[in-house]
């Protein structure tokens, strides 16, 4: 029996490599809902291990290159990549992405307008990621909560863990040296005027932003990136920030509602990767920063390696029995 | 290098933004054997605290210059400045007081303002100002004891748009130490910064932002240490005809 603390991100990524090795599962969650207490709420939602790889190690691309793939055989997964555009004045910073990322195509204006009409007119230049795409984040954590109860794991909500457990994936909570949190400020906007059917991405030497379609004309505004531990709503500066770069990217999102505002706290380590760590007889799986969504299901496939390692082995040893 | 009570060797003084992790600063930081690095703190950070990463800063052992980076008021540069002592323990305030957001040019004004209050309170103020000479002898009334002029906008990597000023400010303030900030983009700016005579050069995006943080982070030392002894071993002076360096007189006759 394999016990989990938390049912955010991690913890049901972890549960469902794990049941699908066999493996009897139970996790425990102490808030009352699935999601509640988890930072993944507001996440993006990107699945964009090239764009990613311009501020990241190159091992963001080699263990983020196939959660797509696994993603689609949970929720839906929309596959349209991610168009990274920046401002006239601020082009070297597009040429600096271009020279740090790979896998993407230098489009021109015709080219954006074609993908984006919306954007006709509007930038001389930009990268297209065509591989890349998104999902959405609380859709997809309920849509693994769902998966792993059918494949018979037990999920016991409003209960804190008890004292002992197998695998630790509480975030934040985990007492973990060198675990530092990086706040993050985003908004959720609801523009019945602006199609726009792939993430964007805003290029500023300040304020970077992305804008991620969540369908029904709603956009996922993000994100800032602050070393702190404040856990207040969003500042008026980050707001202001945010949406002043928002308007920049397409001026119909003026007229946007704005449906929700939030912040939350990244759990990250010093090199912004995730680590599995063994303290006091639990594995702890942390640290995975902006790259959630991303990076959970390698993260996952490898705890579950660490902690059935019977079961990758047995092909090997039936095969050195033949 | 003295700055106020303190000697200092490097000349080098690293900004700790926008790097693509912690490791990577603490790895160029300690490349680059920077003694002095300066440390943004955000007021959004007020609510909670960044401990976390300020922990980490602590690790390197240098000594933390905390900045009033994104402040555009006298008050909120003063705030600032009392949170900073607060956190970090230390009298030493890097005075930014911006008056244009697009070209983050200082405020002149607020900026000699917010020095004396600072000053008049026992801040050790390290004002980021232009290199007007009359603002130079303001901030000096003030009680600063170091100046900081740009050596181009924060951020854009132009290097010395204004060479002329710097030396005038060199000539103007012979006994005041002179740290060029803002604006260096490659190692040839900072070592042209040393050569001009100015004591030390404080940086940052330059290093976060190349493709390799901690290689550029070394070559920047390497280029304030080679500034600064030319400028110390005293350059010829320039021609405007080729003198051969080696001697003509007796040579043979060519056919």
């Amino acid at each position: 029996m394999i016990t989990i603390a938390g049912s955010g991100l991690a913890g049901l990524a972890c549960a469902y490599e794990l049941a699908r090795r066999g493996a009897e599962v139970t996790v425990y969650e102490k808030s009352a809902r699935i999601g509640e207490g988890s930072v993944s709420r507001y996440a993006g939602g990107m699945l964009a291990p090239w764009c990613e790889a311009e501020s990241a190690e190159a091992e963001v691309i080699t263990l983020g290159s196939r959660a797509l793939d696994w993603w689609a055989r949970i929720t839906p997964v929309v596959r349209r990549g991610t168009l990274v555009l920046a401002p006239a004045r601020d082009r070297a910073d597009l040429t600096r992405f271009a020279k740090r990322t790979e896998a993407h195509q230098v489009v021109d204006e015709a080219r954006i307008a074609a993908l984006e009409p919306e954007l006709a007119g509007r930038f001389r230049t930009g990268l297209h990621f065509a591989q890349e795409g998104h999902l959405e984040p609380r859709k997809a954590l309920t849509d693994l909560a769902s998966r792993v109860k059918e494949m018979g794991v037990t999920l016991h909500l409003g209960t804190p863990a008890p004292a002992k457990v197998t695998l630790d994936c509480t975030g934040m909570s985990a007492p973990l040296p060198g675990l530092r949190p990086v706040r993050g400020e985003m908004a959720i906007l609801h523009a019945p005027g602006v199609e726009i059917s792939r993430t964007l991405r805003l290029l500023h030497p300040r304020i970077p932003i992305y804008l991620v379609p969540r369908g029904d004309h709603h956009f996922m505004l993000g994100a800032t990136m602050v070393e702190s531990s404040a856990t207040c709503p969003p500042t008026l500066r980050a707001l202001s920030e945010l949406m002043n770069a928002a308007y920049t990217l397409h001026p119909g999102l003026a007229e946007a509602s704005v449906v929700e505002v939030g912040a939350g706290l990244r759990p990250a380590f010093a090199n912004n990767l995730p680590q599995l760590v063994w303290q006091d007889g639990t594995l702890f799986l942390n640290g995975l920063y902006r790259h959630g969504f991303l990076l959970a299901p390698a993260m996952a496939t490898r705890t579950a390696e660490m902690l059935i390692p019977e079961t990758e082995n047995a092909d090997h040893r039936e095969r050195r029995t033949a | 290098m003295r700055l106020y009570d303190s000697e200092v060797t490097s000349r080098l003084l690293l900004g700790t933004a926008q790097y693509p992790s912690p490791q990577v600063l603490m790895e160029a930081i300690r490349a680059s054997a920077s003694e002095i690095i300066t440390v943004s703190l955000r007021r959004e950070t007020a609510g909670g605290s960044g401990a976390g990463f300020w922990e980490l800063l602590q690790q390197l052992g240098a000594r933390i210059l905390p900045n009033t980076a994104g402040c555009h008021t006298v008050r909120d540069a003063v705030t600032t400045a009392h949170m900073a002592r607060e956190v970090f323990g230390t009298p030493w305030i890097k005075l930014e007081v911006i008056g244009h957001s697009d070209t983050l040019q200082p405020d002149v004004f607020a900026l000699v303002e917010a020095a004396r209050i600072l000053s008049d309170e026992g801040f050790q103020v390290f004002p980021y100002t232009t290199e007007d000479l009359v603002v130079g002898e303001r901030l000096i009334e003030a009680g600063c004891e170091v100046l900081m002029p740009w050596g181009a906008p924060i951020g854009s990597g132009q290097g010395l748009l204004r060479r002329d000023g710097l030396r005038a400010m060199r000539a103007h303030f012979p006994d005041v130490p002179l740290i060029v900030d803002a604006g260096i983009g490659r190692p040839s700016d900072a070592a042209e910064a040393m050569e001009l005579g100015m004591d030390a050069v404080l940086l940052n995006t330059a290093v976060a932002k190349a493709g390799d943080p901690v290689l550029m982070a070394r070559a920047m030392a390497q280029a304030v240490e080679a500034g600064r002894a030319g400028f110390e071993a005293e350059p010829m002076e320039r021609r405007d005809m080729g003198v051969p360096s080696t001697p003509v007189l007796g040579l043979a006759e060519l056919m």
